[in-house]
């Protein structure tokens, strides 16, 4: 049984149809990434799956488990957690806050403390930042702290939106690294980016989207190799 | 670093620099001419030149001329800086006062030509008795003349060398401020032995010519001495051990200041100084609401009506009282009594952020007035004559210091206490950390395990349960409870106390609290124009400092950061990964 099953999923912004029958899967231990144009529905796919919005039609599995009538706030005690676009960290809180409050539905202090000292060793750069509000960190900074935010609640399922949007390529090298080594702990991961090259790269398979429907889906190698992905997302003429 | 500076010269362009000084001298002439006639217009000159600020030398109405032409003189030397010579400088705050005087001149011509009572009620004669000295319409020119000279000086002023300008400019205003608070430092110190000496500085109205140049002296003295810049240099010069040293027998003078405050005052002052205290509870409790959760609920008067009733209710000795209970035993039922109105009105309120959320609780404050006078709940709310003979909280004999409103200014202050403690912690603990989320991204918040529907009515309930207690408070601070106590302006004081004072600041409640109710209060003799003082002062805020007067550090950092969030290429540049 997958980890994450999507069937038919159809979602409307008022009367804009957003999604217009998504279907994906992913599996344990895996990364999968969701790749396409600005506005094909990549954002609304995991806000859909994280219950930020409700869908019309179509169901989304956890391990089975229908999660229809589940409120979004239980999400993360079952497991899945969402890196949002944009960052969205707290920006009145400070770093050390804003892992807390990733940490929200563990009451355990050993816990809540063990996972800020595991997110300032994979960003060090947190951990100087530890008692400054997060509105003045740098977007990167902004970046490493909502993905710390989101390990505090170990989750099994992480939605990754978008990453590595607007940071410096040295960065971006860095985010893509830090993908590897979560998924290295046995995080399985849905990765939705811009970025398709690198995307593909740490991925094991992807879906295209385009305009609210799944174009392609393949293992990422082939993916990458295909003719008309390359000339559509990958920059090449 | 302060945020009052001087306003960035707005200056056009086009204009050369041989013509600055003109452009700026013509349109800040023009603007403290406006604000001249404005102050004429609206009756403030003409009601409080009856009203001496320093006997038989100059009247409070004269004041605000002055204060008006100084200023014309003041902007121009500010916003021209160094941009024009000295002399260019004078003779702009000169052409600057003159407009300003001369708008007040063309005031008094017209006066005399047109009757102009009919749109301006106190466009008569005797304002211009005020403009121009006692003599009448022929006098015309005289605003003019002194406009000119007033600038000029201010300007001239503001030449002189940084200290000996603060020390000038500090001994005016501790003169205005003497004149001001003269009667209530007067009253009472003439009951005891220092009666003589209140009747030297004071007069009965204003100082004594003497009062003011010892005034003058103090201020020009004194001030530089205490400028808040320099002893923070001075701080920031000790050692974090030295500087906790310091803080404690300077936080204990403090406290023992505020515990002792009473002391010294008559009654009058004494009941401002409780209601004081009872707003900077009533700030603290909306702090954690609107400061944390950022719910912005102007229906804060609507628990305050339900503690203020349900205290008199259980307590008064009169008519409408059912239990005659003593207040302890009232307080807590009003507040639990008000948490579930809380949680009542709270719920159809989920849905709403923002603007929305605050027109609605607006709604429900003005629903809990209307019932408490309606006819339908007259029979046990007493209607428009509601509920009186609520009795005091301690009974103590008349004689007693704890008599009076004194008591009320202890509990209220206890309570602001507690909660002042509450909202710390609270700051610091899960929930203040899930409300803080919740105000700035339902939808993360939500995605990260928060519970928005029990987080939100908790906030609610605590907001209400502490807008109940300042209620309970109010009730036997005066005794009664009327619909008409149960006023829009009371939310409205609360949330422009926070604003003033700085969101989520504990001293800057207390400071706004005094700003805005303490001073409107203590100014009674100007009663009629203290929602003028109200505007000007929010508008002030809103120009100059918008993170209030003592913001909290985080309020502080968010206004200061801004720059650099709208540059992110350096902002993500800057960052390697190490
Ligand atoms: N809040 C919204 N209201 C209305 N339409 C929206 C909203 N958010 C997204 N859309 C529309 O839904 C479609 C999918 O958007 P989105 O999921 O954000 O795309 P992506 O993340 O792939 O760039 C786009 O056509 C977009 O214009
Ligand atoms: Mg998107």
């Amino acid at each position: 049984m997958a980890l994450l099953e999507v069937e038919d999923l159809h979602t409307y912004y008022g009367n804009i149809h957003a999604l217009k029958g998504i279907s994906l899967t992913v599996e344990e231990g895996e990364i999968v990434t969701l790749i396409g144009t600005n506005g094909a529905g990549k954002t609304t796919t995991l806000n859909t799956i994280s219950r930020l919005l409700t869908p019309r039609q179509g169901t989304v599995r956890l391990e089975g488990q229908d999660l229809s009538h589940v409120p979004a706030h239980r999400l993360v005690t079952m497991g899945i957690v969402q890196v949002p676009e944009g960052r969205r960290v707290f920006a009145r809180l400070t770093v050390e806050e804003n892992l807390r409050m990733g940490a929200f539905t563990i009451k355990d202090k050993a816990v809540i403390d063990e996972g800020i000292e595991r997110g300032y060793t994979m960003f060090p750069r947190l951990k100087e930042r530890s008692k400054q509000v997060s509105g003045t960190l740098s977007g990167g900074e902004q970046q490493m702290l909502a993905m710390a935010r989101a390990l505090m609640a170990k989750p099994r399922l992480l939605l990754l939106d978008e990453p590595s949007m607007g940071l410096a390529p040295t960065l971006v090298e860095f985010i893509f690294e830090t993908i590897t080594s979560i998924h290295a702990e046995g995080v399985s991961i849905l990765l939705v980016e811009q970025n398709a090259l690198q995307a593909l790269a740490v991925a094991s398979r992807g879906y295209v989207l385009q305009t609210g429907k799944v174009l392609m889906a393949d293992t990422a190698a082939a993916l990458a190799a295909n003719e008309d992905v390359r000339r559509a997302y990958l920059g090449e003429i | 670093m302060t945020a009052v500076t001087a306003p960035p010269p707005t200056v056009a362009p086009i204009a050369s620099a041989r013509d600055l000084w003109l452009s700026v001298a013509i349109r800040t002439g023009l603007i403290a001419g406006a604000t001249a006639l404005y102050l004429c217009l609206t009756g403030i000159v003409p009601t409080f030149d009856s009203r001496p600020l320093i006997r038989d030398v100059i009247t409070l109405g004269q004041v605000a001329l002055v204060v008006a032409f100084m200023a014309a003189g003041l902007g121009t030397a500010i916003r021209l800086g160094t941009q024009a010579s000295p002399g260019r400088t004078v003779l702009g705050g000169t052409v600057a006062g003159l407009i300003a005087g001369a708008m007040l001149s063309a005031l008094v011509l017209l006066g005399s030509v047109v009757d102009l009572r009919a749109m301006f009620l106190h466009a008569s004669p005797a304002l211009w008795n005020v403009l121009t000295f006692e003599m009448g319409t022929s006098g015309f020119w005289v605003p003019a003349a002194v406009g000119a000279v007033l600038g000029g000086l201010a300007a001239a002023i503001w030449l002189l060398p940084g200290a000996l300008r603060m020390s000038l400019l500090a001994g005016l205003a501790m003169v205005l401020v003497m004149g001001l608070f003269a009667g209530l430092l007067r009253a009472p110190m003439l009951s005891g032995p220092l009666s003589g000496l209140a009747r030297q500085l004071f007069a009965a109205e204003g100082l004594q010519p003497i009062g003011a140049l010892l005034s003058f002296a103090a201020g020009a003295i004194l001030v530089p001495l205490f400028r808040p810049s320099r002893i923070r240099a001075r701080a920031q010069r000790l050692s974090r051990e030295q500087r906790r040293v310091t803080a404690v027998p300077l936080g204990g003078v403090l406290l023992l200041l505020v515990l002792l405050l009473p002391l010294g005052l008559g009654p009058f002052v004494a009941q401002v100084v409780a209601l004081i205290a009872l707003y900077v509870l009533m700030g603290l409790g909306l702090n954690i609401t609107l400061g944390l959760a950022g719910l912005l609920d102007l229906g804060f008067v609507a628990f305050f009506a339900v503690g203020a009733y349900t205290v008199g209710l259980l307590t008064s000795t009169g008519e409408y009282g059912i239990a005659q209970w003593s207040f302890w035993a009232a307080v807590p039922v009003a507040v639990v009594i008000a948490m579930l109105f809380g949680v009542v009105l709270g719920l159809p309120l989920l849905g709403m952020r923002g603007d929305y959320l605050a027109i609605a609780t607006l709604g429900f404050g003005e629903i809990i007035r209307i019932l408490a006078g309606s006819d339908l709940l007259k029979p046990w709310l007493g209607g428009p004559r509601g509920i009186t003979n609520i009795p005091k909280p301690l009974d103590v004999g008349p004689d007693s210091f704890l008599a009076g409103p004194n008591q009320i200014y202890y509990i209220a202050l206890a309570c602001a206490a507690v909660i002042a403690f509450v909202a710390w912690r609270l700051r610091a603990s899960r929930l203040g950390r899930a409300w803080i989320a919740i105000r700035e991204d339902e939808d993360v918040a939500e995605a990260l395990g928060v519970n928005l529907v029990q987080t939100k009515i908790l906030a609610y309930m605590l907001g209400a349960a502490f807008a109940g207690l300042g209620g309970a408070i109010f009730a036997s601070l005066y005794g009664s409870v009327f619909p008409s106590s149960i006023q829009l302006l009371v939310s409205i004081n609360v949330v422009a106390i926070i604003i003033v004072g700085g969101m989520g600041s504990i001293p800057g409640v207390v400071v706004g609290a005094i700003v805005l109710i303490g001073l409107p209060e203590l100014f009674r003799e100007f009663s009629e124009y203290r929602f003028l003082f109200y505007g000007a002062v929010l508008i002030l805020m809103m120009r100059f400092r918008p993170e209030g007067l003592i913001p909290s550090r985080i309020g502080r950092q968010e206004m200061h950061h801004d720059a650099a969030e709208d540059d992110p290429l350096t902002a993500t540049a800057a960052v390697e990964p190490s």
